[in-house]
């Protein structure tokens, strides 16, 4: 069924009682032409992608719990790409256009709001990064641009910009197209949509194998529910990439840390765009339910454990509190961690592995919502021709032996 | 909040200490090829399970040590001294919690 304002008004009459599923939950088969592990929204844009684009019907998303239940459903939905590099502007620019009329192409509103992303300013080392970012995005075509904090506070009246605090705003870039979408609606959509096109989505699912030929290539996976045989896998398991890839005995620069977030008690609209501090290790939004959307940092160590520090949050905190001192007694509802799977250089891996067949998307670390459409789009050029896109030819593994790095880490410390 | 054991001072709040990434990379002099070099530099374990880790209490003895921990449960297992070999577990044999 489409979604219409014909079908939402049949619906509130019939008491809402009649919609259907909005995907299959089909058995495994015993083979598939693909399979994609991993049921984030980057694995369902993948595997929508490759239906839509490529006429691949014959395959499948394999999740272990249910979708967008990893770090699509943890996240704090940050949109922008005002990256540094060309490689990085190419990525996050694709996504960027995607977003656009993502909401009119899966007939699923995913609530993509451009309200801005205001990144925050505060000594003469951010001041020259950002303006190197502004000056760099602007040669490309990407929009980003310098503010005065009072320009800054113009946008975002409750930012507090006095110069007397531990950290003042000194100046700001914003990206008007940067803002925010429902994370959950952009799972639940390309998911609906990848189904209507024949992609199976098996939840439930653990990959617990990967088994190979004897030429070494790909021939299928263990799963908690049976074996399923295939040519050719894509892994897009965020914070458990390297685990599933030791499945298939490959070694990757990948760390994965707990990063967290959390959301206040919902309160009338105070913040009408994303603000966000590298800095000092904050950034807020104000979701449409009302509730301030806050995320901090990541833990110091490797960790799978899906919770975070508790002096990790006390510290953005303290941050969001002196940045914005009208929300200091507000409660905090929910506290929560992601596993995040952290590159050398903070730019993800999007390509081919050393075992034919097995393909990889990972690496996204802390930032990688903003690009799901981007990124599922350029992989299933990457799984359904075997060569990659020519935007995600450079974030290959091999980067890594060759030393041509896209270095935004250098660039921006830290990045969502 | 972990509560590491250094083995010169003894259990500290994780607050004291900075890591320092994972323990035992070696690198093989004879050997300088991109592929190694970029093994060397950049390939990481990332267990989901028991990693051999460096810490240094850079606020209290200021030393580098080492510390196996279960990634999954944060449950620290062993630490020992820079420079001894890998504690096996299988006597303490301790289950993640
Ligand atoms: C707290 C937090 C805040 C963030 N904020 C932002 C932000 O503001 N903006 C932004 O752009 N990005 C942000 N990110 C990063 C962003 O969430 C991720 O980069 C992105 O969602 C990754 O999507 P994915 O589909 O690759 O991963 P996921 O959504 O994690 O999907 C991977 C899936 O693989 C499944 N899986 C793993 N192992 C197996 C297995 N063995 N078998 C089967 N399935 C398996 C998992 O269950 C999971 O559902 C944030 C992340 C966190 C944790
Ligand atoms: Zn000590």
């Amino acid at each position: 069924m489409r979604f219409s304002l014909l079908s939402l008004i049949r619906q509130s009459f019939a008491h809402n009682t009649g919609w259907p599923e909005q995907w299959r939950s089909p058995e495994p088969k015993p083979s598939y032409d693909a399979i994609i592990i991993g049921g984030g929204g980057h694995g369902l844009a993948t595997a929508y992608y490759m239906a839509a684009e490529h006429g691949m019907r014959n395959i499948a998303v394999v999740e272990k719990g249910w979708i967008g239940g990893g770090n699509t459903g943890r996240n704090t939905t940050i949109i922008r790409s005002n990256y540094l590099w060309e490689e990085s502007e190419a990525l996050y620019g694709h996504a960027m256009t995607l977003w656009q009329d993502l909401s009119q192409v899966l007939n699923y509103n995913v609530m993509y709001s451009p309200r801005g992303v205001m990144m925050l300013a505060h000594n003469i080392h951010d001041v020259q990064v950002f303006k190197r970012h502004v000056h760099a995005n602007r040669l490309a075509g990407t929009d980003n641009e310098w503010l005065t904090p009072e320009q800054a506070k113009a946008f975002c009246p409750i930012l507090n910009i006095s110069k007397d605090i531990r950290y003042p705003v000194i100046g700001a870039s914003l990206q008007r197209r940067g803002g925010t979408a429902r994370h959950d609606a952009v799972a639940w959509g390309y998911a609906r949509a990848a189904s209507a096109l024949g992609v199976d989505i098996l939840q439930n699912c653990e990959v617990t194998a990967i088994t190979r030929d004897a030429s070494g290539a790909v021939a299928g996976i263990e799963t908690t529910r049976g074996t399923i045989a295939t040519k050719r896998i894509g892994v897009v398991a965020a914070g458990n990439t390297s685990h599933v890839m030791s499945m298939a005995g490959v070694r990757l620069p990948l760390e994965s840390y707990p990063l967290q977030a959390l959301v206040s008690e919902p309160v009338k609209p105070v913040m009408p765009c994303v603000v966000m501090s590298n800095t000092i290790h904050a950034y807020m939004s104000q979701s449409d339910k009302g509730e301030l959307v806050i995320g901090a940092g990541t833990d110091a160590y490797i960790s799978y454990s899906q919770t975070g520090g508790l002096h990790i949050a006390t510290h953005t905190l303290d941050a969001i509190c002196e940045m914005f001192p009208n929300v200091r007694r507000l409660r905090m509802l929910r506290n929560w961690g992601g596993i995040v799977d952290v590159t050398p250089d903070r730019s993800p891996i999007i390509g081919k592995t050393p075992v034919p067949g097995l393909f990889l998307n990972c690496g996204w670390g802390t930032g990688g919502f903003k690009a799901t459409p981007g990124s599922g789009h350029v992989f299933a050029h990457q799984v359904a021709t075997g060569e990659p896109h020519p935007i995600n030819a450079p974030f290959s593994l091999d980067r890594f032996r060759t030393g041509r790095l896209i270095d935004e880490a250098a660039a921006a410390a830290v990045a969502h | 909040m972990l509560l590491i054991p250094c083995p010169y001072c003894g259990p500290r709040s994780e607050l004291e200490f900075k890591h320092a990434g994972e323990a035992h990379i070696t690198r093989e002099p004879q050997v300088a090829d991109d592929q190694a070099w970029g093994e060397f530099l950049y390939t990481r374990t990332n267990p989901k399970g028991i990693i051999a880790e460096r810490w240094r209490h850079t606020s209290g003895c200021g030393r580098f040590f080492n510390c196996l921990r279960d990634t999954v449960s944060d449950n620290i297992l062993a630490t020992y001294k820079s420079g001894e070999p890998r504690p096996s577990l299988e006597t303490s044999g301790e289950p993640s919690r």
